[in-house]
């Protein structure tokens, strides 16, 4: 057997509720929408189920960040598992496969439902303000350094990363406005997607600016849904209804400064090693990758990425992207072809594995990548959070 | 501009937050062999020393990088303001998270070389970084 468990399991069904700007359920009700659509997929019952996974956990704080937990949903599907863990201390949203790989691997499990809730578009409009900071609440723990300084926003310590990046590379905004207007393009092919109107490289520069370099096209959008994805071991995954979409390698590494002030390289953030892990543990390399799910919270995070995964070179996107065609649905490599979560609706790195199965198993319709992509890279981003995985379809 | 949200205070950063009472940015530094670390800890991550403790550093330093916010994310925060990571002169692997402060926003750049200020704020002072004057 291999040496690197994650070959041992491959995705075997997705499911995602319904995604909205102010949902008409509740989020635990979007989550049993998003949960039961995988199970269904995959072909398998509840009973199958024998592991959960969630990245971060319950925060039953009102922010609709992560308004529901592994407990929540066992308890609503009455799973009986051998396995289950949700929390936030992981290198991303993907620590949760990465989890769940080492559940399969241990023996403790064979078939885990992982997913990832968002209720952001409700919490604000009600109680929660768009915020990181709660009005006359001292702040704990690694946020605690940026409190005073008005961070409401991971947009602001983002930008501070992002606006050293435009330093080095000397990107232009109108290079950098190409993500946004390919992903719109993209979701205006996808029913599910909340922004579906074109924009232009001219709207882009005349959007408001949020913190210099980030522009609010620049900016993923809150919302309400769910997104859920089954795990399988590859010996039940060979039996199920898709044809299994082998995780071929994971990065999850984390060998810099575990900060949000110190990294040594605040332009790259924890992206370069992450890449280096996850191509370490295939055969495989950046050319044999047909489409690419690029973490997209902020634009940046995608421009990032395609270096960091070795698409182009060091500070060479703002070449790569230039005009769009590359990495158009018709281009060299598609990039987030539903739209993302910057026009698609903020599922947090979910939304991407989700869209990733989809254009793998040719269901994308009018969005369908042509040919036949078997190779997806994924990734995640944030300050020293990063994650990483390569999936192909048999 | 609307308060300042606090830090919890603990045994490990209260210098950092009150020693601007005197005027003084307090760094912690280790004893055997001199490295600062930052955020505070009582460990040496080069040597190994447990005798790690706050210091007074020359309050200079170089803005790392920075951005200038344009959003006002509640209400009464209208003007733009910047927030920056400064590396401290003694060593530039300590960054600090701040404002730049004294300084037209659009004024402020890359290696701009500042100095530290503070703000009394309850029972704490918050180090904020202004331009050293030519
Ligand atoms: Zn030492």
């Amino acid at each position: 057997m291999t040496r690197f468990a994650e070959k041992n399991t491959a995705i075997t069904g997705i499911g995602m509720s319904d995604v909205s700007r102010g949902a008409n359920k509740s989020a635990l009700a979007l989550t049993v929408d998003a949960a039961l659509e995988a199970i269904a997929d995959a072909g398998l019952t509840r009973a199958d189920i024998d592991g959960i996974a969630t990245w971060p956990g319950e925060r039953a704080d009102g922010s609709g960040f992560s308004p529901v937990g592994c407990a929540a949903l066992q308890d609503a599907l009455r799973l009986e598992v051998g396995w289950y863990g949700g929390g936030g201390e992981a290198p991303g949203q993907y620590g949760a496969v990465f989890n769940a790989i080492g559940a399969i691997a241990a023996g403790l499990c064979k078939n885990v439902l992982i997913f990832r809730t968002m209720y952001e578009a409700t919490a604000r409009k009600t109680a929660y303000a768009n915020s990181l900071l709660r009005e006359g609440q001292r702040q704990a723990g690694p946020f605690s350094w940026y409190a005073p300084y008005y961070t409401y926003a991971a947009a602001l310590q983002q930008a501070l990363f992002f606006n050293l990046y435009v330093h080095k590379s000397g990107i232009r905004p109108e290079q950098v406005g190409q993500i946004a207007v390919n992903q719109r393009r993209n979701a205006a092919l996808n029913p599910k997607a909340i922004y579906k109107t074109p924009i232009s490289i001219d709207d882009y520069l005349a959007a408001p600016l949020i913190a210099t370099p980030l522009r609010i096209y620049d900016c993923d959008v809150p919302i309400d849904g769910a997104a859920a994805i089954i795990v399988s071991r590859m010996d039940v995954a060979r039996d199920l209804r898709n044809p299994p979409i082998r995780i071929e390698a994971i990065g999850s590494s984390m060998r810099y400064r575990n900060s949000w002030t110190q990294l040594a390289e605040l332009d790259t953030q924890a992206q370069p090693k992450v890449a280096e892990m996850m191509w370490s543990r295939t055969d495989l390399k950046s050319a044999d990758v047909d489409i690419a799910q690029l973490y997209d919270g902020f634009s940046f995070h995608t421009i990032n990425w395609l270096e960091n995964f070795g698409f182009c070179e060091r500070y060479g996107a703002k070449d790569f992207i230039d005009g769009g065609h590359r990495i158009a649905l018709d281009g060299e490599l598609p990039v987030n072809t539903g739209g993302g979560a910057m026009s698609g609706g903020r599922l947090h790195a979910y939304g991407a594995v989700h869209e990733a199965c989809t254009q793998l198993w040719r269901r994308a319709g009018a969005r369908q990548v042509k040919g036949d992509p078997q190779v997806c890279a994924t990734s995640t981003s944030g300050g020293p959070l990063a994650g990483a995985m390569l999936l192909v379809r048999d | 501009m609307v308060a300042r949200t606090l830090p919890v205070i603990d045994r490990d950063n209260e210098a950092y937050w009150t020693w601007g009472r005197e005027g003084k940015l307090a760094i912690h530094r280790c004893a055997a062999c001199e490295y600062f670390v930052h955020p505070p800890v009582p460990f040496c991550p080069r040597c190994e020393s447990r005798d790690v403790a706050p210091q007074a550093v020359s309050g200079r330093g170089r803005v790392v990088t920075f951005t200038v916010n344009h959003k006002a994310w509640v209400p009464d925060l209208a003007d733009p303001y910047v927030l920056a990571l400064v590396a401290i002169a003694e060593q530039d692997d300590v960054r600090i998270a701040c404002n730049i402060v004294e300084c037209d926003a659009n004024k402020v750049d890359f290696n701009m070389e500042v100095e530290v200020v503070f703000e009394p704020v309850e029972d704490l002072w918050i180090p904020l970084f202004r331009p050293v004057a030519a």
